[in-house]
């Protein structure tokens, strides 16, 4: 799948696949990367290592630094795909180094999918 | 987007880690925006400066860059913080707080930061000339910028306007462009607006109808700079308007206002009903004054109300360290002081931790401030003009 890079590098991993936008502050607790949003989809899931796929951020613009925390913090996911990354997203995973790539039709991926992010390719395929 | 030269090796890395991921933070939202090119900016203001917004992310974030000699390249004001720096013992804020809240200072000050934390940086220095570019975060500070200067600004978020203080230019998009600067709702105000309460509610009203559009306003025969603050404070609170235009009193009002626009009426009704919606409480047990942060045209006022009085309850009235400074000065934190009421500086209601500090209804005049205290600090708010505030705290 091609899209656009929204933030370089290259990963393989597992995805963790939300149907639902993801608010990360107040969302996601920064220190253990364990998904608190009250009745968010992937409510008690954890992030951490995994490849995020959502379709777009949403909510505080202090989510930026959440992303840069949960980084900080070694609990971020390794790559983050979306359908279309507005800026609270983009900006944290810039700040923060975490691959990101987007306009991805992420219904092409489950929870559980083995997949590649060539970040500097702007391209996400199944590994 | 087109880069000069300098902005490719910046964004190649050639000018260090610091600044290729501030440079790559500008490019990568100028694309999502689309927009041509960089544009140099004046000033910038950064919002994400109270420890209650940023946490610790935040701070690391800010003690990185300025550890790794990260310096701004024009004049960059700051937001609130969480606490006035100096006087936060007396006032009871947590020292915990306070102590990681002196950290971020800090942070911003060793970047080359003027350390002046207010949503009113036009009244303490900062003051943009009629079309000058800048990025500004505050969504007040946004409003009056853009609306009653005459300003190019996005509202940009806490980092995005760092970046831009640490690089001097923005993305041309948005605002900055003449093109989208035009009236989308036209608003025809038919009732008297006499306190700054009432322009207020209007501006929360208004927010409501207009979202993220932008305002033209029929109607309003006249108002003073305090007065149009709180009309866009108010507004880019319950909706997210960065720029309004008032006919016969903001620059552009009559170049961006074309017919055919969906309108909307305010009178007596529709300022009743706002009043009453604001209102979630009563008999408040603080009044906090100052969002956005008071001019010295305010304080003088309420110095003026409280000659001679006593407060049986506090009153705190919320501004820049300049404006505190200048009130020192020509007596007004006296007089203020006597009557039991107090000038607080660098921080505002909104962000700093009055629940954890015991109030629980509070009282104010700003439209931004009822709409915020509810969610973000627990609060019953009553939402009055200055003078029945006051006169609700006396003894």
């Amino acid at each position: 799948m091609k899209g656009r890079m929204i933030s370089p590098g290259k990963v393989e991993g597992e995805a963790i696949v939300s149907s639902e936008p993801i608010g990360f502050y107040g969302g996601i607790d920064a220190k253990t990367g364990t998904v608190i949003e009250k009745g968010h989809p992937l409510e008690g899931k954890n992030v951490k290592g995994k490849i995020l796929v959502f379709p777009s951020g949403k909510g505080s613009t202090v989510g930026s630094y959440v992303i840069y925390g949960l980084k900080k913090n070694g609990v971020a996911p390794k790559a983050i795909v979306n359908r279309e990354t507005e800026t609270i997203v983009a900006t944290g995973v810039i700040l923060a180094g975490i691959p990101c790539v987007d306009h991805i039709e992420i219904d092409g991926i489950k929870t559980g999918d083995k997949i590649v992010v060539d970040a500097d390719n702007g391209e996400v395929n199944h590994a | 987007m087109e880069l000069t030269k300098q902005e490719e090796s910046i964004l190649n890395g050639e000018h260090g880690d610091v600044l290729e991921r501030q440079m790559r933070l500008l490019v990568r939202l100028g694309e999502i925006y689309n927009a041509d090119k960089m544009i140099p900016v004046g000033s910038v203001q950064v919002a994400g400066v109270s420890y209650k917004s940023i946490g610790d992310p935040g701070l690391d974030f800010l003690e990185d860059i300025a550890s790794k000699g990260g310096k701004v390249r024009v004049l960059t004001y700051l937001n609130p913080a969480g606490m006035d720096m100096k006087d936060w013992k007396e006032l009871g804020f947590p020292k915990d707080f306070a102590e990681k809240q002196i950290r971020i200072m800090r942070a911003f000050g060793d970047m080359g930061i003027n350390t002046t934390a207010t949503c009113t940086p036009y009244l303490a220095g900062n003051l943009p000339r009629f079309r000058e570019h800048i990025a500004w975060s505050e969504s007040s500070a946004v409003s009056f910028a853009n609306s009653v200067i005459g300003a190019r600004t996005n509202r940009e978020g806490g980092p995005s306007a760092l970046a831009s203080a640490l690089l001097g230019v923005t993305p041309n998009y948005g605002l900055h462009l003449e093109e989208n600067r035009k009236a989308t709702i036209r608003i025809n105000v038919n009732t008297e607006l006499k306190t700054s309460s009432d322009f207020g509610a209007l501006g929360y009203w208004a927010g409501k109808h207009a979202k993220n559009g932008i305002p033209f306003f029929k109607g309003i025969r006249d108002a003073n700079t305090d007065e149009l603050k709180f009309l866009g404070a108010a507004m880019a609170a319950s909706g997210a308007v960065a720029l309004y235009h008032v006919s016969g009193l903001t620059p552009e009002a009559d170049s961006q206002v074309g017919g055919g626009l969906e309108t909307f009426d305010f009178g007596d009704k529709e300022k009743k009903e706002t009043y009453e919606t604001l209102n979630t409480g009563q008999n408040p047990d603080i009044a906090i004054l100052g969002c956005p942060h008071a001019s010295i045209r305010e304080i003088a006022y309420v110095a003026s109300l409280l000659e001679g009085k006593r407060l049986g309850k506090p009153l705190w009235i919320c501004t820049s360290r300049a404006m505190k400074q200048l009130a020192d000065n020509l007596g007004y934190t006296l007089k203020i002081r006597k009557a039991g009421g107090r000038i607080v500086a660098d921080t505002c209601m909104v962000v700093s931790p009055i629940e954890e500090m015991g109030y629980k209804r509070t009282g104010v005049n700003s439209g931004k401030a009822a709409n915020y205290l509810p969610g973000f600090c627990k609060q019953e708010v009553i939402f009055r003009d200055v003078e029945k505030l006051v006169e609700e705290l006396l003894v």
